[in-house]
């Protein structure tokens, strides 16, 4: 494993009720970089990115997990958070009651108090969430709303976003944040991501559809399929995927495993 | 131990007492004699209920049938200085505030100083003397002809409670905040406050009671608010329970709401051993709305129970009830909400829900939420559910940073605050919140939910 790498999954295999789901994902991300990942629905894109957040209820049945040379896999999603890590939701959840400010002031202090940084004032904390909020073209009023209700699916995400570009990961997995949005949200959610690139951290962003991948250029296209990484490639891979189907990966990845058990 | 044998307690515990009665010589206002006798007569009819009473199905009174209450009435007195070592949310906050020490009004612990002229805000003992021609034609019109034993016995029995009368197009911008207190620990004491709140057309006034007592002992409050709320006026009412332990607080509200009119009564129960809210609100003109919203905190072996018929009797009525649960331990909530729609009610609007979150394995809800519609044209909705904290929300607060105790409390919090937020006078909303905020910290299963606690 190189030095710079920020994570990195090895030979990972988790299930939850007694189904395996990942049998074995090998992924090294370093600093820098924007990983993605492709594959036809049911392929373990999902719990992958709900393991390495530590989700409960998956069990891990082998490998591990590395993130910023520590294993993670022992900690509680929240210890992962104030490590640096973020998940951006497929389906983020709608909580009635917990005001979006008050909630955002939370999360960015607790994870300021774990990491021994000072708690934000008042006044200093709604300057900085403003600023952030103007980049994300959410509606007016959301700071002010409970947290996720009543926004339209373009708004959940972008709230995604928003909340991503508030805590300032070093790594962000993105669950597919590009399903359901129009082009322009599209972009917006892709000036986003685009906005935390830097050389000290990295993305992760799963997705169905190439269509995200021309607004966040990946450094390496990887194909999940079956719980395995049957392919990585450079960013033309996913347009490769998008005019041919998964079909010609999935063939290429059975000859060549039959290839391994001959010899 | 000794040898001596216990009273024997009556089967029910007022209805010897109210038999015993004869209005008819015993009463000064002869014109109060026949609502005196429709008390007693509404109660003779069953005395308290058991539990195969409809009504009563989830809330047993067996706990207050073995205590023998003391129906004298007579109040006991209380120094200034155990006043303010009392919870008052309005403290430093302009009000105007009365004090009614077991049902009874205590002029020297009230202060009326900032009441406007032309409001009148009295003991209900002096206005059956000085207001007669106001209060006659009201008093006991709104109860529905005592459909609950308590605001019967209250009807029977009462002797003071508070006037509150406010002419047309009055608006009164100082809450008005009435401490029902219950004196001292002595066993079986019975506080039965009788108060009438009359607002006439385009008046408006913001009421808040709240309810408190001795650290121990068992004794009853039942108090019976009548409103009447004319023509396009508002009347915002906050009431909060906050009895000792041991005691019974069986409270009756009445609300008859006149055409345009804004009603919006708030109930949040934290303490008593038993405690309900019997509210009936008779939606009587057009373009009106009825909003009843509560939120009830039950630890410990507490029983409380919600129980309101919203009565749409116009056309074009809107109704609202939002009544959220937050159960601990072993504590038992219970909400029954009917909304009944008559045939010539048609457009009306009604919405009703409650919500129970259950803290602990052995809390218990129970939840009947019924419509009763009998005209054709109307929008009604009604929803209940029962459950424990979303897990859904914990993992994505968690994903977040936020560690599960934090959010876990977040979460409660927020239930707690849907209902408080719909307190529309901001000084009593925001020192309600720091009220709830507080006491939900006390809650045994507040930070961890755990199934049995051996402690």
């Amino acid at each position: 494993m190189s030095n710079s790498s920020l994570l990195s999954i090895t030979n990972l295999k988790a299930g939850v009720e007694g189904r395996t789901i990942l049998k074995g994902v090998n992924l090294e991300i370093q600093a820098g970089e924007v990983h993605a990942i492709m594959g036809p629905n049911g392929s373990g894109k999902s719990t992958l990115a709900s393991v390495i957040a530590g989700r409960e209820g998956y069990e891990i049945l082998g490998g591990g997990i590395r993130f910023k040379d520590q294993d993670i896999l022992d900690l509680e999603p929240d210890e992962r958070a104030h490590l640096g890590l973020f998940l951006a939701f497929q389906y983020p959840v709608e909580i009635p009651g917990v005001n979006t400010t008050y909630f955002l002031k939370s999360a960015i202090n607790e994870n300021r108090k774990a990491r021994g940084q000072e708690e934000l004032d008042a006044v200093a904390f709604l300057k900085f969430i403003k600023e952030k909020a103007r980049l994300l073209d959410l509606p007016e009023d959301f700071l002010k709303r409970s947290l996720n209700v009543g926004f339209s699916g373009g708004e959940k995400k972008r709230n995604e976003i928003f909340q991503m570009a508030a805590l300032e990961p070093t790594v962000a997995v993105l669950d597919e944040t590009d399903s359901g949005l129009d082009i322009d949200a599209l972009k917006v959610v892709a000036n986003g991501v685009n906005q935390l690139r830097s050389p000290e951290r990295a993305q992760l962003v799963i997705t169905h559809y190439q269509r995200l991948l021309d607004y966040i250029v990946p450094d390496v296209v990887h194909v999940l399929y079956n719980g395995q990484i049957i392919k990585s490639g450079p960013k033309e891979l996913a347009l490769e995927l998008e005019a041919k189907g998964y079909d010609w990966v999935i063939e290429e990845a059975g000859q060549a495993a039959a290839v391994t058990s001959q010899s | 131990m000794t040898t001596e044998t216990l009273p024997i307690r009556p089967e029910d515990p007022f209805l010897e007492a109210l038999q015993s009665k004869d209005p008819s010589s015993e009463e000064a206002q002869t014109w109060l004699v026949p609502i005196r006798q429709a008390g007693i007569a509404a109660y003779s009819q069953g005395g308290l209920p058991t539990t195969a009473h409809e009504d009563w199905r989830f809330t047993s009174l067996a706990n207050l049938r073995e205590v023998t209450f003391d129906l004298s009435l007579a109040p006991s007195t209380l120094s200034a200085m155990e006043l303010e070592s009392l919870p008052d949310p309005l403290q430093g906050k302009e009000s105007i505030r009365l004090v009614l020490v077991d049902g009874q009004l205590d002029e020297g612990l009230s202060s009326r100083s900032l009441l406007p002229q032309g409001i009148t805000l009295m003991s209900m003992k002096e206005a059956i003397q000085s207001h007669q021609t106001s209060i006659k034609a009201h008093l006991g019109q709104y109860t529905y002809g005592n459909d609950s034993p308590f605001a019967a016995l209250n009807s029977a029995l009462f002797c003071d409670g508070v006037y509150l009368h406010l002419p047309a197009g009055v608006e009164l911008e100082i809450p008005i905040h009435i401490m029902h207190v219950t004196s001292d620990s002595s066993q079986g004491r019975v506080s039965l406050a009788r108060n009438f709140f009359h607002l006439e057309q385009r008046a408006s006034a913001t009421v808040l009671e709240t309810f408190c007592g001795p650290n121990k002992g068992a004794y009853l409050t039942s108090p019976t608010l009548e409103c009447r709320v004319e023509d396009q006026a508002k009347l915002e009412h906050i009431k909060i329970q906050d009895e000792s332990p041991e005691a019974f607080h069986m409270a009756c509200v009445y609300a008859s709401i006149d055409r345009e009119a804004h009603f919006k009564s708030h109930y949040l129960s934290l303490g008593g051993k038993l405690s309900r809210n019997h509210i009936r609100t008779h939606l009587n003109g057009e373009g009106l709305c009825c909003t009843l919203n509560g939120l009830y905190l039950a630890q410990g072996h507490q029983v409380m129970d919600q129980h309101m018929v919203v009565d749409h009797a116009k056309p074009h009525t809107e109704s609202h009830e939002y009544f959220n649960g937050i159960l601990d331990d072993q504590s038992r909530g219970v909400f029954h909400g009917r909304i009944h729609v008559r045939q010539i009610a048609q457009k009306t609007d009604a919405k009703q829900t409650n919500k129970n979150l259950l803290l602990s394995e052995e809390a218990i809800a129970d939840t009947k939420p019924q419509l009763e519609i009998y005209a054709d044209d109307v929008r009604c909705t009604h929803g209940a559910t029962i459950g424990q904290l979303d897990e859904e929300a914990i993992w994505y607060l968690r994903s977040r940073g936020i560690p599960r105790a934090t959010a876990r409390r977040m979460l409660v919090h927020a239930f707690a605050g849907e209902i408080i937020d719909r307190i529309d006078h901001p000084c009593i909303r925001e020192s309600l919140d720091q009220l709830i905020w507080d006491q939900l910290e006390k809650l045994p299963h507040f930070h961890t939910h755990t199934s049995t606690d051996p402690s």
